[in-house]
């Protein structure tokens, strides 16, 4: 089972990764309480309620945590946790990061396509834009 | 509530199983603890296993070592599992459901050619948001202890000083994978895994497995072996809590105070640790939410040797722990009792025995601190 077929009957989350094959980041947010979630449920982790609406998001956070990977000739890879303006902090991959890359730095959304058919939501850092 | 007593102990001596099913590694480790508590396979009536158990579980290992039991447990929070299974397996005896338990773990990933865990794919709503980045184990502690950095200014030195301190203990122990002593420039100049750990802050990836056998109080007072009391004990589990996200504290912060609050007793009583140690930042973060230490203050608590044996406050893992010796399944619960119980009984190393030990600490952290995870918290006693 590839992990697009796991989207696929997580039904919870569709709107998601149709929004990020859209080219959009979409955040779940419960009409109810008014606090976003992440990953998306079809039904509110908060309070239940089943009023989940997704909404874009502003695509703008900072880096909560992060590791890096260092390999000779290769880009840096960072596996990251980023806290979105919107208030939850999402696992995620930071792509083109320099060394100085560290917590706290503002970044940006951005998609990439994975091999298996999925578009995942990374960030690029973003200190001049943010 | 009726008293339940650890009888049996037993650590597989393998570290590479080259040959041998883990069926069989999970029957020779019930072997070996029920004749390390004067017990038979005929004795047991209650059977405890996770999710390292082959085919279905406890179905396929009861079927395998030809058991027949009226009370079965596969409580499932990955390398904690076994510290659970204490727990559940003497709520299981004073409830009456059966008088002795047998725990079995086992594993071989050496083996089989993994060289580090991954996540397992499972079908769950959470996995293609982390699996679509491909998250190693090593990344997922890695941002454990960055954030910890970060909030709290620990070092890598700090860090450094878990492993020195496990491979001060390993040095005595002839069946521990890594025996050598290291120092803490060893530690911090050894290869960036997944900055900002090296790799000597990870454990070793080990083939083996374990076994424990709890019994009720009239058993345990029928055979020839010291009294081990399961004093109190404490499970919770932790997760990404829908995106509000804390990397700095674990389940353990309400597991450790539970099984405290149950056995009476406080930190400053505890004269031996087993900590798990799938890295050296899963022990720190440990330590503060049991209150060995406050939170933040771990870095200090661990430098200068204080989780040496004979040398700190509170020796730790003086088998090697998983850091040094044997992380069998890559699952560390297991051996964390064992070596708790080894310690009650003084029948640790010489080297590394703490005299007087009449009270333990086996604490596991399964899963992943960096995602969802299961901490289990046991307190020992010998009487
Ligand atoms: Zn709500």
């Amino acid at each position: 089972m590839t992990l697009a077929d796991l989207a696929a009957v997580n039904f919870d989350a569709l709107p998601f990764w149709q929004g990020t094959e859209a080219g959009e980041f979409l955040l779940a947010r419960c009409e109810s309480c008014g606090e976003a979630h992440h990953y998306p449920r079809a039904l509110c982790p908060f309070c239940r309620s089943e009023a989940i609406r997704f909404s874009p998001a502003s695509g703008k956070g900072a880096i909560y945590s992060l590791a890096v990977t260092r390999t000779p000739g290769k880009p840096l890879r960072v596996v990251a946790y980023v806290t979105l303006a919107e208030g939850p902090t999402i696992m995620t991959q930071i792509v083109d990061a320099d060394e100085a890359v560290a917590i706290g730095d503002p970044v940006r959304v951005d998609f990439q396509k994975h091999p298996e058919g999925l578009t995942a939501a990374v960030f690029r850092l973003a200190r001049n834009t943010n | 509530m009726s008293a339940a007593y650890i009888a049996g102990a037993y650590e597989h001596p393998t570290r590479k199983a080259d040959g041998i099913s883990v069926a069989q590694l999970h029957m020779q480790s019930a072997a070996g603890a029920l004749a390390d508590a004067g017990l038979s396979f005929d004795d047991v009536d209650g059977y405890f296993c996770a999710g390292d158990a082959p085919g279905l579980g406890a179905m396929s290992m009861l079927e395998y070592m030809n058991l027949n039991v009226h009370h079965v447990d596969s409580t499932e929070t990955g390398g904690s599992s076994y510290l659970i299974h204490v727990a559940h397996a003497a709520q299981a005896i004073a409830a009456g459901k059966c008088n002795v338990a047998l725990i079995t773990l086992a594993g071989r990933p050496r083996a089989a050619g993994l060289k580090s865990a991954k996540m397992p794919p499972s079908p769950t709503p959470d996995t293609p948001f982390e699996g679509l980045f491909a998250p190693s184990v090593v990344e997922m502690y890695g941002m454990v202890a960055a954030r910890h950095m970060y909030e709290f200014g620990t070092t890598s030195e700090q860090l450094a000083w878990i492993k020195v301190a496990a491979s001060h203990h390993a040095q005595h122990n002839d069946r521990a994978m890594l025996r050598n002593l290291v120092t803490v420039e060893d530690v911090v100049t050894s290869p960036l895994v997944a900055a900002p750990l090296h790799r000597l802050d990870c454990c070793v990836v080990s083939d083996g497995g374990g076994a424990l056998v709890v019994t009720s109080e009239a058993v345990a007072k029928s055979l020839n072996r010291p009294l081990v009391k399961v004093r109190g004990s404490g499970e919770a589990v932790k997760h990404p809590s829908a995106g509000r996200v804390d990397l700095t504290t674990s389940a353990g912060a309400i597991s450790g105070p539970r099984a405290f609050a149950e056995a009476g007793v406080t930190p400053a009583d505890i004269k031996y640790a087993s900590i798990y140690d799938s890295f050296t930042i899963t022990v720190l973060v440990a330590l503060e939410d049991l209150g060995f230490c406050a939170k933040g203050k771990g870095g200090a608590f661990v430098a200068d040797g204080n989780l040496i044996s004979g040398v700190g406050r509170l020796p730790f893992n003086t088998d090697g722990g998983g850091l040094c010796n044997n992380h069998p399944s890559n699952r560390g619960g297991m051996t964390k009792v064992i070596e708790a119980v080894r310690q009650l009984r003084g029948e640790a190393h010489p080297a590394v025995q703490v005299p007087g030990c009449d009270l333990a600490l086996a604490h596991g952290t399964g899963g992943s601190l960096a995602t969802r995870h299961g901490s289990a918290t046991l307190i020992l006693e010998r009487l």
